[in-house]
């Protein structure tokens, strides 16, 4: 059994992500070697040397890595793994969109977004909106697997000693370039690692009302999410929407506002440990699975909330 | 420039799904089946670039049983000028369909392929990705904006934070986001216009494709339900559960 695990990074930063693979990962076995792949990334290298019981890190110091293209970091990791029986990255928007191509590549199935590990071969994953579990068992020798973070604990970040082997494999696929990025700058928690969320819907009937949240956000240190209506409505943008489609979250608390409870909803934040849900319309389908529910019209419910906290 | 849409044929996204007693798999009986809502992003970007003058031909494509006709027709009716059934009996796996689809590709050398980033069913989000690297092209997944120049391709993706936008080579994937448009509804019109447009089948052995699959499902199974909890009659009482019971603020 040897495993790779896919490190999350932004070349300097390694990504709380990552941990949570690894505990995926050492369900599994106890080899575990994890791939760096960037550009002046070795900062994230260093960190990754110190996540106890990996057994080394390797590092694709490349600028056709920068940016995470997938036709890059796909390829290489096609290239690599075939030296391991298993290859981990999170269901993050770059595993998602790298890992097939390494699949691919290996002319193996991927087992997408599992949510426990049963045996070497056997993963539990939601289909369906998480509606089902499906229990799936892999007949191919490499099993390449994207994991819900939410499901596995993080791993210990301090105290290990791996080694660095720098690999000069090199990729580049030239058919795609990077042009720009636009990523929120937020105090805030990150959505899907946040202990609190707090989330709107169509109730909060437009974008300039999620200022209601944010002061009860600041009050908890949560993140704020929204439900795909609020999404589509053009209230706030798709990064924050939770549900099958979006971020999947199972904070200590979500809270949520104006949302009804649609299935697509439900199955991003249902394994959260406590739900409050405060909505006017005493019928709504997310009182069913609420621990805690207020009837009560948000635009009074909120400015209260927030001055009682 | 012609665009390849292939697209899926699920269970519709108002259905709420449960397992089978017997944990065999999932229950579709009787279950309203629609064309894949990601899918059907894909057509109508696709639609808009012929519509704008920017594409000649939309050639819609899925792999499944006879069933996926009526899915086909869909695509017809929403303004797809054609398109090719490769009629299968067994469960594709998104491996196998992007083999499938690699073949399709071949004889047809698209210059854009846009298929959804996922369907609601198995909910993989993987096809289009396999896709773009059997071909060995470049790909803009989660896209909510696609913009056409001379041999390339400008995709703005939806990741975890915000935006990316990336710059593409053609031929290229692309695998849509729900932002990326919103799908007319066919005309009555259109519907009846849809039956006379070409619908050609053909089967995967004609491809000489194996799609067998890889993974066997031990079993489906319901997760564990929820309990309703209670209501809280005021914010006050709400606050004093989250303090006091539940210990999740302080």
């Amino acid at each position: 059994m040897s495993i790779l695990v896919i490190a999350e990074h932004d070349n300097q930063e390694l990504k709380s992500s990552t941990l949570n693979v690894v505990t995926a990962a050492q369900a599994l076995g106890s080899e575990i070697d994890i791939l760096v792949a960037g550009s002046d990334c070795s900062s994230v290298a260093e960190s990754a040397t110190k996540i106890p019981s990996i057994n080394k890190v390797l590092m694709a110091d490349s600028e056709a890595y920068k940016n995470c293209l997938a036709e890059n970091v796909g390829s290489l990791i096609g290239k690599i793994g075939t030296n391991y029986t298993h290859i981990l990255a999170a269901a993050t928007s770059n595993g998602k969109n790298c890992l097939p191509r390494a699949a691919a590549l290996l002319d193996v199935a991927q087992i997408s977004d599992i949510s426990a590990v049963v045996s070497e071969d056997t993963f539990e994953r939601p289909i369906y909106a998480g509606n089902c579990i499906a229990t799936v068992q892999s007949s191919d020798s490499i099993k390449v697997i994207t994991v819900r973070t939410t499901s596995f604990d993080s791993s210990e970040s301090e105290g290990g000693t791996a080694s660095v082997e720098t690999i000069s494999e090199n990729t580049d696929l030239g058919v795609s370039s990077f042009v720009k990025e636009e990523v929120a700058e937020s105090d805030r928690p990150e959505l899907t690692s946040a202990d609190i969320v707090i989330s709107g819907g169509r109730g909060m009937q437009n974008g300039d009302n999620f200022s209601l949240l944010e002061g009860i956000a600041d009050k908890l240190g949560a993140a704020i999410g929204a439900s795909r209506a609020a999404v589509d409505s053009g209230f706030v943008p798709n990064d924050m929407q939770v549900g099958q489609t979006g971020k999947i979250v199972a904070p200590n608390l979500y809270i949520a506002v104006g949302i009804s409870g649609a299935i697509q909803h439900l199955a991003g934040m249902k394994d959260s440990k406590v739900i409050v849900a405060i909505n006017k319309d005493e019928e709504a389908p997310i009182f069913q699975i609420a621990d805690y529910g207020l009837v009560a019209d948000l635009f009074e419910a909120l400015p209260e909330l927030e001055s009682k906290l | 420039m012609k665009v390849l849409v292939p697209v899926k044929r699920v269970v519709d996204y108002n259905v709420k799904v449960k397992a089978k007693s017997d944990e065999t798999g999932v229950d579709l009986a009787n279950a309203k089946m629609s064309l894949n809502p990601f899918c059907e992003i894909a057509i109508e970007e696709a639609v808009r670039l012929k519509e704008a003058g920017k594409a000649e031909e939309v050639i819609a494509v899925s792999v499944g049983t006879s069933a996926s006709q009526e899915q086909l027709r869909t695509s017809l009716a929403l303004g797809a000028d054609r398109a090719i059934l490769v009629e299968t009996e067994i469960e594709v796996e998104p491996l196998g369909v992007a083999k499938i689809l690699k073949e399709v590709v071949n004889k047809e050398n698209p210059d854009l392929i846009i298929l959804g980033k996922q369907a609601i069913d198995d909910d993989s989000n993987q096809t289009g990705q396999m896709l773009a690297s059997l071909l060995g092209i470049a790909q803009g997944t989660f896209a909510s904006e696609v913009n056409i120049s001379e041999g390339s391709v400008e995709v703005t993706r939806e990741i975890d934070g915000g935006l990316q936008t990336v710059k593409l080579n053609l031929p290229a994937i692309v695998t849509t986001d729900l932002r990326l448009n919103e799908p007319r509804y066919a005309s009555l019109p259109n519907i009846m216009k849809a039956k006379k447009k070409p619908l050609e089948t053909i089967t995967t052995d004609d491809l000489g494709v194996d799609a067998s699959p890889r993974l066997t499902t031990v079993k489906v199974a319901n997760p564990p339900e929820r309990e309703a909890g209670v209501k809280v009659e005021s914010v006050d009482e709400l606050v004093d559960k989250l303090k006091n019971e539940a210990k999740v603020i302080s």
